[in-house]
């Protein structure tokens, strides 16, 4: 059997969920210099710079950013051994009663923000951390659910769901790809 | 680029790009020191042990302390000597501290060659952390840590290395090192105190400190040990002071910008006065910080491999 | 028992001590040479050796048997087994055993013990100083009454040129060898390998070249002015090589020998940190293994010796700086030889044959190496087209410490005959 493409998002939705993550992160504290916005490298990292790009547009405020690589704090690094690469964190502000806002382009298992979570709690003690996603793809191993998500599809395990951001890959759009 | 190494047991058998992922690796963690909890969990669960049988305060510590930074158990063997003080050989003692369950053995030794037996004698992974005069390769890179720090490369730079080459693990792992990423290298010292056959490193061997000072952006100096006098192998520390230490007088011959490296610990008035060590272009202190981080990145590397 | 007649029939003899190498049958009777040649006679025992190359019996003039002292290590007998094994039907003992082999008793234990062993003959080389510690002379006359055949203190060396100058003098009275190992202790110092490139970059204490010349240039001045008989044993260096060329060039009773260690490996080997390339002298470089090889071929040395030197497993599994020095050789000597001389062609068969055989014989003055008629019956016969690899597990030695396990060689002794009673080998 050849290899299934389907797309589920396109540029258009992608810009939406961008302005829609934007209102709903501001309504999470009445203080806008107590939210920053915290990307999982790499796509997350994109959507965060795309979401605070909008945030200063509307309100010509320029919203705090942190960058988080959770190589460190993954649990399989017994599983998958093979050539470990730290590509490092950046969260250059103290978290002390901010809110933050964990933002990354697919959830799937919750391990990632799960290790993301403890990742963000040792830098301090957060007022509240809040998830943003853009495809929550259900399949969830852990009791972790996005406070905002931009599109909700049901995938089975032999699919992946396949994120393209300008930045990163040229043009942007979300494909499900079922695997042989 | 990646990393496939089970042990480090030397910089000799590293590649450039095995060096460069090393660095880059140690540059992330670098960061986690600068947090308000200094600590991943990446090695949690796993046990290292320090087996040093050589005394060494400051390494030990310094690798203990990258270990507990991943969250490793860490559990410390330190016996003085040679492996058979207590009749026990060295591959029985490693091998009855391998089945504790030990993960990563970190081994100071006096004999060179100790690493790479333990690693083909126990499956646990080898960290060398100084084997004889042979080679001490965390040190040579987190010297080369700091001066890419500090420089902002390391091709194209000239590094000098001063005093006792001969005895020097510190010197051979640097010169591997720094060799393969491009940089110059120059040995000065006693006559007595350089090896025969090191410009076949590709090494630039000077007698004349002052004469050659100038040329160099890194001076690595090397702690002379008051034993070698016994040995005959230089007359007096007061003539190697003179010929030899870097004082606040010879620095005016030097680069203005030249970096001051030392691996300690420091016979202060010896290799470097006060002022030096001290000084603006010292980074005595900051090889020692960098240190951490370069330990954590090899501890987490080699812990990757199966 | 060995009273058997036999015959050897159509094998390429070589003798070199009588200039012949051609095929032909010999005839053994009363532990004795009777006859070279095809002549039809009523033998008990027949031995084929057609394919194969018959040789006097191999003589090792530069072996260590450990008995008295260490004989968990090898034993005289274990060691005879290894010689058998070997191809070598006569081994020259050193006397650096606990107690040493410095008085006339104990010369003949190691003749006692070498008769209950009943496999190779082997001589006892004594001390030239009491307790080999150098300072004073042994009893050179009753050792030599008592068997031993030359002197040395090998494993140290004599650092006293007083006390080398009158050991030289002393045993010329009895016409006997003075084996030297030539070191200056304060240059090699606590050395473990051959000082140089390899020793640079693997931070080992290295030994120079000039602790072995240093030496062997004194003891051939001595030599020339006693006029004495000096043996340079396991020859290392090319230096050496050409010192001792030098003086046998202006007439000094100079004679020398070399381990096949030394003229097949080199310190390269030792950055495996194996400690089964430790040795005294240690391996050297490739430069003076070419020397050491030119030497042969031009007779600067007379012999190649093992020096068979045993250790225990425990003893040599440890750090490489913390290792015993010493390799065995007894059945690695012949083979390694053949390989390294022969088949590459650097040596003749009749030449490399003498460095086994007359060569030593006549150094130690022993009436063995020839297949002359009316000689003991010691022979050797060998396949040298037999290609095998070596398996130190499987040697007749105690010991294990083989640098050549698992090298592929090509010769093979296939029969060892000791005054005519035959070992027929695996």
């Amino acid at each position: 059997m050849p290899k299934k493409t389907e797309t589920i998002l396109v540029k258009e939705k992608i810009d939406e969920f961008v302005r829609s993550a934007a209102d709903r992160i501001l309504e999470w504290d009445d203080r806008l210099d107590n939210i920053a916005l915290v990307g999982i490298r790499t796509r997350g990292v994109h959507l965060v710079r795309r979401i605070v790009e909008r945030i200063r547009q509307e309100k010509g405020v320029v919203l705090k950013t942190g960058i988080l690589d959770i190589t460190l704090y993954r649990d399989d690094l017994d599983d998958n051994p093979a050539s470990p690469q730290v590509r490092g964190t950046e969260i250059g502000f103290n978290v002390q009663g901010m809110t933050l806002v964990l933002v990354d382009d697919v959830v799937y298992t919750g391990r990632t923000v799960r290790a993301a979570l403890d990742q963000l709690i040792d830098f301090g003690r957060p007022r509240a951390i809040k998830l943003v996603v853009l495809v929550d793809r259900g399949g969830r191993e852990l009791p972790i659910q996005p406070d905002f998500s931009g599109s909700t599809v049901n995938t089975k395990s032999g699919q992946d769901v396949v994120v393209l951001l300008a930045e990163e890959d040229g043009m942007d759009g979300v494909r499900i790809m079922s695997r042989k | 680029m990646s990393w496939h190494r089970k042990h480090l047991l030397t910089l000799e058998d590293l590649t450039r790009e095995e060096i460069l992922h090393v660095l880059d690796t140690a540059e992330s963690f670098k960061e986690v020191s600068t947090r308000s909890i200094k600590k991943v969990p990446a090695l949690r669960g796993k046990v290292v042990a320090n087996l040093f049988f050589e005394p060494s305060t400051r390494t030990r510590i310094s690798f203990g302390l990258a270990a507990k930074r991943l969250s490793a158990d860490t559990i410390d063997f330190v016996s003085a000597g040679s492996s058979t003080v207590k009749g026990e050989t060295f591959k029985d003692t490693s091998k009855n501290i391998e089945a504790m369950g030990i993960d990563i053995a970190v081994l100071r030794h006096t004999a060179p060659g100790a690493p790479k037996m333990l690693s083909e004698c126990i499956d646990a992974r080898v960290v060398n952390a100084g084997d004889g005069p042979h080679e001490h390769p965390t040190q040579g890179l987190l010297d080369i840590f700091t001066i890419r720090e500090e420089k902002g490369k390391v091709e194209g730079l000239n590094v000098l290395f001063v005093g006792d080459i001969t005895h020097s693990r510190v010197a051979r792992s640097n010169i591997w090192g720094l060799k393969k990423l491009g940089a110059s290298v120059g040995v000065v010292g006693p006559a007595t105190l350089i090896p025969k056959k090191i410009e076949e490193l590709g090494v630039k061997v000077y007698y004349d400190l002052d004469e050659v000072i100038g040329e160099f952006d890194v001076i690595n100096l090397l702690r002379i040990q008051l034993e070698r006098q016994r040995q005959n192998l230089f007359p007096s520390i007061r003539e190697y002071s003179r010929l030899f230490g870097i004082n606040g007088e010879r620095m005016k011959r030097a680069k203005p910008d030249v970096v001051i490296m030392h691996p300690g610990p420091i016979n202060r008035g010896v290799e470097i006065t006060p002022e030096v060590a001290d000084g603006a272009n010292s980074v005595i202190l900051k090889q020692v910080t960098n240190g951490l981080a370069v330990r954590m990145a090899v501890l987490y590397l080699v812990s990757g491999i199966k | 028992m060995a009273m058997k007649r036999i015959l050897i029939k159509g094998g390429r003899v070589v003798d070199p001590a009588r200039k012949i190498d051609k095929v032909t049958d010999v005839f053994i009777e009363g532990g004795h040479i009777r006859q070279l040649g095809s002549v039809n006679y009523q033998a008990e025992e027949v031995i084929d050796a057609s394919g194969l190359v018959v040789t006097p019996g191999l003589v090792d003039m530069h072996v260590h048997l450990r008995e008295p002292g260490d004989e968990g290590e090898e034993t005289i007998a274990s060691g005879s087994a290894a010689a058998i094994a070997g191809g070598f039907t006569s081994v020259a003992c050193m006397p650096n055993t606990k107690p040493p082999i410095d008085n006339e008793a104990s010369a003949e234990y190691v003749f006692l013990l070498a008769e209950r062993a009943g496999g190779a003959n082997i001589f006892p080389i004594g001390g030239v100083t009491k307790g080999l510690a150098g300072k004073e002379l042994s009893e050179i006359g009753q050792l030599s009454r008592g068997g031993a055949v030359a002197f040395s203190d090998d494993g140290n060396p004599i650092s006293d040129a007083e006390v080398m100058r009158r050991g030289l003098e002393y045993a010329s009275m009895f016409n006997k060898t003075v084996i030297s190992h030539c070191e200056d202790l304060s240059l090699s110092g606590d050395g473990v390998m051959n000082e140089g490139y390899v020793s640079m970059v693997m931070g080992l204490r290295g030994v120079p070249k000039a602790a072995e010349e240093v030496m062997v240039s004194r003891d051939l001045i001595l030599a020339a002015f006693t006029g004495g008989r000096i043996h340079i044993a396991h020859v290392s260096s090319a230096g050496s090589v050409d010192l001792v060329r030098r003086a046998k060039e202006r007439g000094v009773k100079v004679t020398a020998e070399v381990a096949p260690h030394h003229f097949t490996l080199t310190e390269e080997s030792v950055r495996s940190f194996d400690s089964n390339y430790r040795m005294n002298p240690p391996l050297r470089t490739t430069e003076d293994l070419e020397a050491l090889k030119k030497g042969l071929k031009d007779g600067t040395i007379d012999a190649i010796a093992s020096d068979h030197a045993p250790h225990s497993e425990e003893e040599k599994d440890v750090e490489f700086s913390f290792a015993p020095n010493g390799v065995i050789g007894l059945e690695s000597t012949l083979p390694v030889s053949l390989t390294e001389l022969y088949k590459t062609g650097i040596l003749s068969l009749s030449e490399l044959v003498a460095k086994l055989t007359c060569n030593p014989s006549s150094i130690l003055g022993i009436n063995r190496g020839t297949l002359g008629e009316g000689a003991v019956a010691d022979i050797t016969i060998i396949d040298i087209g037999r290609e095998w690899v070596l398996d130190a597990g499987k040697f007749r030695s105690k010991s294990r410490n083989c640098p050549f396990n698992g090298r592929k060689v090509c010769g093979k002794a296939v029969y060892s005959i000791v005054a005519g009673k035959v070992f027929k080998l695996d």
